[in-house]
């Protein structure tokens, strides 16, 4: 396998569809980067560095990247298993569970944020049993985790189910009859396969909760220092007509996705590689 | 079939993986969404109703259908094309391009509409000129397009690429080698092998589509009854304290997302069907293969 | 190829806007004046269809008001703006050369038809005893306010909060800083809008003190009943006043001057201000303000001006990065 791929003559359409990717792609997201880019760049580097280093501004990095980063290992746990169990399992009300998963997306954030405010307000639904546990998720960066798990979970779900919707059974009853138990099928046979869907999944879901700002607003409570989110620094930047300053904070905001999405592309590019022959 | 006791698990340890995977949907999902229903039906049916007959909500949802009827065709051909490239292929570079296909999920939706300002406003790069030739793209249908077709980008190829790449070649391979062209492979064996993601990809851009806030939000102008999208007019009637008629409004989003994936479940089971029906056909065919035309 | 497609299309798209007989003004207002417009915008049309025979339709565009001011600099083609901060308009002029410096002076009042005030709301029964500013730093104490660095209705009530500290007896600026600093401090949740921070205390319950505007309170009053809170009245408090001014760029390209000017110059007839005396605005109008002289207690009020100088001093020492506000919670 490994060596075809590196022949591929035999396909052709990659000048076709290269080329409309690139030009898309250009149009739609460098171009418009590039503008962003350039914007910052009249600021000065030193004045840069002064809007960027400020401790608010730290603070609010550090908060949406780790709310992020949480939210987003929460939803590789369970939008995996949510995959395992609407692919493999029969159940009651199983088509439900399917359609429920993309709400996320179709409820506007800000309605989703103002949902789950409602629920998980000291006062609302969930929240008045888990204020006098002395909880409190509503107006604190637990808020700000649950929103993000919220807006993130289709990613996971929907990049592993497909996968998984593909995986031949054929590979786990071979395995079976060679006497592998069900732990190992799934550690040895099934883990790989799913693995690269899963990790794009979960990154997807990262990079999302990032820049996610409708659905966090509501539930934050934006406490310079506690629960401000990035995204809204860059907003009331812009509502202060600071156009250099919120391009500043938007730009550090992309090279650390930038960075991070790189990353781990090339590890699952190199995994994949080197697990190509594998399937 | 036979097999599937051999490919799953004990009983219990089903139960109890469906019983976790169910109260994380009910705890994350089932509640908030019963929540906003709950909203937007707490005074009645008739104020429901009349909320979304009211002439703003039904521009808006006029606005909102459109916008994404133009978006998801656009980003299905690009997203296509470019998990074809990087599935099928390998260049220089391609950790590099996918990478920039991700980067819109993680910009902040609000950067991607001032992005489209810094280009297209008044006094953005082209703003003057496109004044001068009287195109308006900011504050009209085509910039909330832009920006829609923006924060969707990547959902088609990121659907597919991993999927592609599980599947592997050899099924195009054989294709060619048997003599087929290269569009009739794409179409033939490409696209009845990628379906399920194509169509997961599309839902997803669909359902992002007429959901997107931020990004529209700041290209649109909020001009009541000609430039807001659903979710610019639930947080109007939200900020007017009109939370029957806000909620109404994203419930209209929510069952939107129900009834495409009703259709893809219609889909799925008239494709299971016409399979059946070719597997009876040919065998028809084959049992009085003079019958036939 | 496709691009070439996709590009005919946004601008054939772009070209397509409908076109309209009449002439068709667009308002760009913030949040809360979308009440007072959707009283006043038919009153005019009738008005005007009387005096001069011609019809107008009106279009209306709300948001935040900054963002909103920001929208008309970067195109958004709006006939006549109408703001709750001067900044906001100041920023047509600074940015877009949209309109001339000198706006202000072209209509009555500074442009300004009527003006509200910062006041607070509390709980039933008053419980937590808030009878004035000094009594919302007590501990125990928590109060809503919205963000100041995302929204006018917390700038106001920023300033206001800074502006009785300076003025009471023995007032000074370091004492104002101080008195600020404490009050942030019984602050739980900073919302990014008025409308945002009444619904954190109205529906959740949240804090025992709102500081909003005295029409933002009767707009309360109306939704969430009137027994639900009461209103107290600060001894000193600022006056917010909401300016308001035709684009003129946009208006000599589409020759709409004069269907706006009169828009605008309606606002100050008896008619529009007893519509905004009705939505509790107070109006500018002798003769209006004495009928309704029983739902506007009086009020100590000063105006930005008079205490800060004016709004782009206020906007670069206490909200800009790094200002006054910054500071505050830096301290912490």
């Amino acid at each position: 396998m490994s060596l075809l791929n590196r022949q591929h003559s035999v396909l052709p359409g990659f000048g076709l569809s290269f080329g409309i990717s690139v030009v898309w792609l250009s149009l739609i997201v460098l171009l418009p980067f590039t503008a962003l880019v350039l914007m910052s760049t009249k600021l000065g580097w030193s004045a840069f560095v002064a809007t960027v280093g400020a401790e608010r501004v730290i603070a609010s990095l550090k908060l949406s990247f780790g709310a992020s980063a949480v939210a987003a290992l929460i939803n590789a746990v369970f939008g995996f298993l949510l995959a395992w169990v609407l692919v493999r399992y029969p159940f009651p009300g199983k088509r439900l569970i399917d359609a429920l998963i993309d709400l996320p997306f179709a409820l506007p954030t800000a309605v989703a944020g103002i949902a789950l405010t409602t629920l998980y307000a000291p006062n609302g639904w969930i929240g008045q049993y888990l204020a006098p546990l002395g909880l409190k998720v509503a107006f604190t960066p637990l808020g700000i985790v649950i929103a993000l798990v919220f807006i993130g979970l289709p990613f996971v779900v929907r990049t592993v189910q497909p996968v998984l919707e593909d995986l031949e059974k054929e590979l786990e009853e071979a395995a079976t009859c060679l006497g592998a138990s069900r732990g190992q099928i799934f550690r040895r046979v099934i883990f790989p396969a799913v693995l690269p869907a899963l990790i794009t999944g979960t990154t997807m879901a990262f990079a999302r909760a990032t820049g996610e700002f409708g659905s966090v607003i509501f539930i934050a409570g934006n406490i310079p220092l506690v629960s401000e989110i990035a995204p809204l620094i860059i907003i009331s930047k812009l509502d202060q007509y600071d156009y250099l300053g919120a391009t500043a904070v938007a730009v550090v905001m992309l090279g650390l996705s930038f960075v991070l999405l790189f990353a781990i592309n090339a590890i699952q590019w190199w995994a994949s590689r080197r697990h190509g022959g594998g399937r | 079939m036979s097999s599937a006791n051999l490919t799953t698990e004990a009983p219990w340890v089903r139960r109890v993986l469906i019983a976790v995977a169910l109260a994380f949907v009910t705890l994350f999902l089932l509640v908030p969404l019963v929540a906003v229903f709950w909203e937007a039906l707490a005074k009645g049916w008739e104020l429901y109703l009349a909320a979304l007959v009211e002439p703003e909500a039904w521009s808006a949802i006029k606005l909102t259908l459109l916008t994404a009827a133009i978006a998801v065709p656009l980003n299905v051909v690009f997203g296509v094309a470019a998990a074809w490239a990087i599935a099928r292929f390998e260049f220089r570079g391609k950790s590099l391009f996918t990478t920039l296909i991700d980067l819109p999920f993680s910009v902040s939706p609000v950067v991607a509409g001032l992005m489209y300002m810094l280009m297209f406003g008044a006094n953005g790069w082209l703003g003057p000129w496109l004044a001068e030739h009287d195109i308006k793209l900011m504050f009209a249908v085509p910039g909330i397009v832009l920006a829609t077709v923006f924060v969707t980008f990547p959902f088609v190829a990121r659907e597919l690429i991993p999927l592609m790449q599980a599947q592997g070649q050899d099924e195009e391979q054989a294709a060619m080698v048997l003599g087929a062209s290269g569009w009739q492979t794409f179409w033939k064996v490409t696209i009845p092998n990628i379906k399920w993601g194509l169509l997961y990809g599309v839902i997803l851009t669909n359902a992002r589509a007429m959901g997107e806030f931020g990004a529209v939000s700041v290209v649109s102008g909020h001009i009541r009854g000609e430039t807001n999208t659903i979710p610019l007019h639930v947080e109007i009637l939200y900020n007017e304290y009109n939370f029957v008629g806000a909620f109404a409004c994203a419930s209209i989003l929510a069952l939107l997302a129900l009834v495409t994936l009703l259709v893809k479940t219609l889909i799925e089971w008239r494709i299971a069907r016409q399979r059946e029906g070719a597997k009876e056909r040919t065998l028809e065919a084959r049992l009085a293969p003079a019958s036939t035309h | 190829m496709t691009s070439r497609i996709v590009l005919s299309a946004l601008v054939a798209f772009g070209l397509s806007a409908p076109v309209l007989a009449d002439v068709t003004l667009l308002n760009v207002s913030y949040d809360v004046m979308r009440d007072f417009y959707k009283d006043y915008n038919p009153v005019f049309q009738k008005a005007y269809k009387a005096k001069t025979g011609e019809a107008v339709t009106i279009q209306q565009s709300h948001g935040g008001s900054s963002k909103q001011a920001l929208s008309v600099v970067n195109g958004l083609p709006a006939d006549v703006i109408t703001m709750n901060q001067v900044t906001d308009i100041d920023l047509l002029a600074d940015k877009g050369a949209l309109i001339p410096k000198d706006w202000a002076k072209r209509l009555p009042n500074n442009s300004v038809p009527f003006t509200s005030t910062t006041v607070f709301l509390v709980r039933k029964g008053n419980p937590k005893n808030v009878h004035d500013w000094a009594d919302l730093v007590k501990p125990g104490v928590q109060v809503i306010i919205a963000n100041p660095k995302t929204s006018g209705n917390g700038r106001y009530a920023y300033l206001a909060a800074w502006g009785a500290a300076l003025k009471q007896p023995g007032g000074s600026e370091a004492k104002a800083r101080d008195y600020v600093s404490r009050l942030f401090k019984n602050v739980p949740v900073l919302d990014t809008g008025g409308r945002a921070a009444t619904t954190t205390f109205m529906q959740r319950q949240i804090g025992d003190v709102l500081i909003t505007f005295e029409n933002e309170a009767e707009m309360i009053s109306r939704e969430f009943g009137r027994g639900s809170f009461e209103l107290v009245y600060p001894k000193l408090s600022v006056s917010a006043e909401n300016p308001v001014s035709l684009v003129d760029k946009v208006v000599n390209k589409k020759g709409s001057r004069k269907e706006a000017e009169a828009y605008l110059k309606y606002l100050w007839s008896p008619e529009g201000q007893e519509i905004a005396a009705k939505n509790y605005l107070r109006p500018q109008d002798k003769a209006v303000a004495a009928k309704y002289a029983a739902q506007f207690p009086p009020v100590k009020t000063f105006t930005v001006a008079s205490v800060f100088g004016n709004w782009e001093a206020v906007a670069k020492k206490h909200f800009a990065d790094g200002g006054v506000f910054d500071q505050i919670y830096a301290k912490k």
